[in-house]
């Protein structure tokens, strides 16, 4: 038994609890960026390339820092390069974000997900993909509030950072924190993590940025992965970080509440019926409804 | 006594159009079921697994429509609603019954069997559009990730509809005896058209005098 697959608190797509015996007694495990920190060299990326073995397509210079362009099953994190003129100060800002799976509390994907086992999340907060239960539907990626996993061409199954998973349970940190040359990305549990953003913050006010804070939004039950911003009043000015993310209510309802609705009117439909058969009964044509009929046939016209 | 003569009610091809798409109904409804609730996902070993059944679905559905679409061709000028089809729904409570003799003279087709029809159309309608846009391979990437939702549910609610409207139809096929022949051997007895169908019996009847 691989023990790391006991201690799963969400299952998706499963009705009964699954394996949990080991708990998270040290404390659930969170990465901070501190964004305030970044220098944007992209040491991240290539570590994530380089741990979990992945190359993307060589692509083209799309006109801005971002490269490659977007997340893919490749990219698992991506710097996302944006130029903000702060119109208080007159300042042009260079606002850097490495963007890449929130692992939510309460993850879209999970929720959507309609294969048994495709994605987990564990006792210390990580979401984790097993891509071979993934069926390759997408679902995760309608569920996603933070347009994160992608499939993969190659092979039709969807693929995010895992945070470092393999790492974090054998007790390392992620591959992005161990890189990253400014400490701008730190790994702890995820009450250190949040006291270490709080000093953070206070430095930055007393520097001038009044409105920063912690990036870490209740509406998805908060994150196992969280910024430090100095705007943090502005999130979307950060590549579009969405300023109150939650699961959207339509995947609320297609996840929630529909499933046990269908299946009860199609089960209420079907029995109605063969209560009606039994209370009832069939509706059949007998002799004098042939008779009446050949009379009618039989009439001349 | 003669035995009655059997009165044609569908035609071979119609019978075999009709067929295909419950044929394609099952196969889809299994399948969607599959992906769309927990307690059914083992419902994809019937399709070769989860990856497979994710693949299979939407050709299934398509496959569904355009025999649906054949089908409608044929039989969608029968059911036109007319005056007396709103009585007869009004009186829903004989219909359920059995008292057949308080309800307007039907003719090829019965109120509900009209309103089936519509129901059908309009479910398959919003089935393809929203399926289209939650096609991942394919179509997804196309659309804003708000339509992808609302397609999602949109999906989910019509393939609801629809399921139900379908146990419906199979259940009035096992109710009103004689009617199941009609789309399996393709004709029924003239005492079944006169009791359940008595205006397109007697056009019937017209027919033949000529």
């Amino acid at each position: 038994m691989a023990l790391q697959s006991l201690d799963i608190v969400r299952r998706s797509a499963t009705t009964t609890p699954p394996p949990q015996a080991r708990g998270a007694h040290a404390g659930q495990v969170a990465k901070l960026i501190d964004v305030s920190k970044c220098i944007g060299c992209k040491a991240c990326q290539i570590a994530c390339m380089e741990w979990n073995d992945l190359r993307d397509e060589i692509g083209h210079c799309s006109g801005h820092y971002d490269n490659p362009a977007d997340l893919s099953d490749q990219s698992w994190t991506l710097m996302r390069f944006a130029e903000y003129e702060n119109p208080d100060s007159g300042n042009l800002e260079w606002l850097i974000r490495k963007d890449g799976c929130m692992h939510c509390a309460d993850p879209g994907c999970l929720k959507a997900c309609p294969s048994p086992g495709a994605i987990v999340q564990y006792a210390n907060g990580i979401v984790d993909f097993h891509e071979e239960n993934c069926i390759g539907c997408g679902y995760c990626i309608t569920g996603c509030p933070f347009n994160v996993p992608r499939i993969s061409r190659k092979d039709g199954k969807a693929y995010k950072c895992t945070l470092c998973s393999d790492r974090v349970a054998v007790g390392l940190e992620p591959a992005c924190v161990k890189t990253c040359p400014t400490g701008a990305i730190t790994f702890g549990s995820k009450d250190d993590m949040k006291q270490h953003a709080a000093e953070r913050v206070a430095d930055l006010k007393s520097r001038g940025f009044a409105q920063a804070g912690l990036y870490d939004p209740s509406g998805v039950g908060g994150t196992h992965v969280m910024y430090v911003l100095h705007h943090a009043d502005q999130p979307q000015l950060y590549s579009g970080l969405p300023e109150k993310p939650r699961i959207s209510a339509a995947v609320g309802l297609w996840k929630g509440a529909s499933k046990p609705l269908a299946l009860l009117a199609i089960a209420a439909t079907a029995l109605a019926g063969f209560l009606h058969y039994i209370g009832i009964g069939p509706n059949e044509t007998d002799e004098r409804d042939e008779d009446a009929a050949r009379r009618e046939l039989e009439k001349p016209s | 006594m003669t035995e009655p003569r059997e009165i044609v009610r569908y035609a071979p091809r119609t019978r075999v159009n009709h067929w295909l798409v419950a044929l394609g109904f099952v196969l889809a409804a299994l399948s969607g079921l599959a992906l769309f609730h927990p307690a059914l996902s083992w419902l994809s070993g019937l399709f070769g697994g989860g990856p497979w059944t994710r693949i299979l679905h939407p050709f299934i559905g398509l496959f569904m429509a355009a025999a649906f679409l054949l089908l409608a061709f044929k039989v969608g000028r029968y059911n036109r609603m007319q005056p007396s089809d709103w009585t007869w729904l009004r009186r829903a409570g004989d219909v359920v019954a059995n008292r057949e003799e308080n309800l307007p003279e039907v003719g090829r087709y019965n109120a509900g069997q009209k309103l089936l029809f519509f129901v059908i159309v309009a479910c398959l309608l919003v089935l393809v559009l929203s399926g289209l846009v939650i096609w991942r391979e394919y179509f997804s990437a196309a659309f804003p990730i708000g339509a992808i939702r609302l397609a999602a549910v949109l999906h989910a609610i019509a393939a609801t509809v629809l399921i139900c409207a379908i146990v419906v139809h199979v259940y009035a096929a096992i109710w009103v005896k004689g009617s199941l022949r009609a789309m399996t051997r393709g004709t029924v007895t003239p005492g079944w058209a006169w009791k359940h169908h008595r205006a397109w019996f007697r056009e019937v009847a017209e027919g033949e005098r000529k």
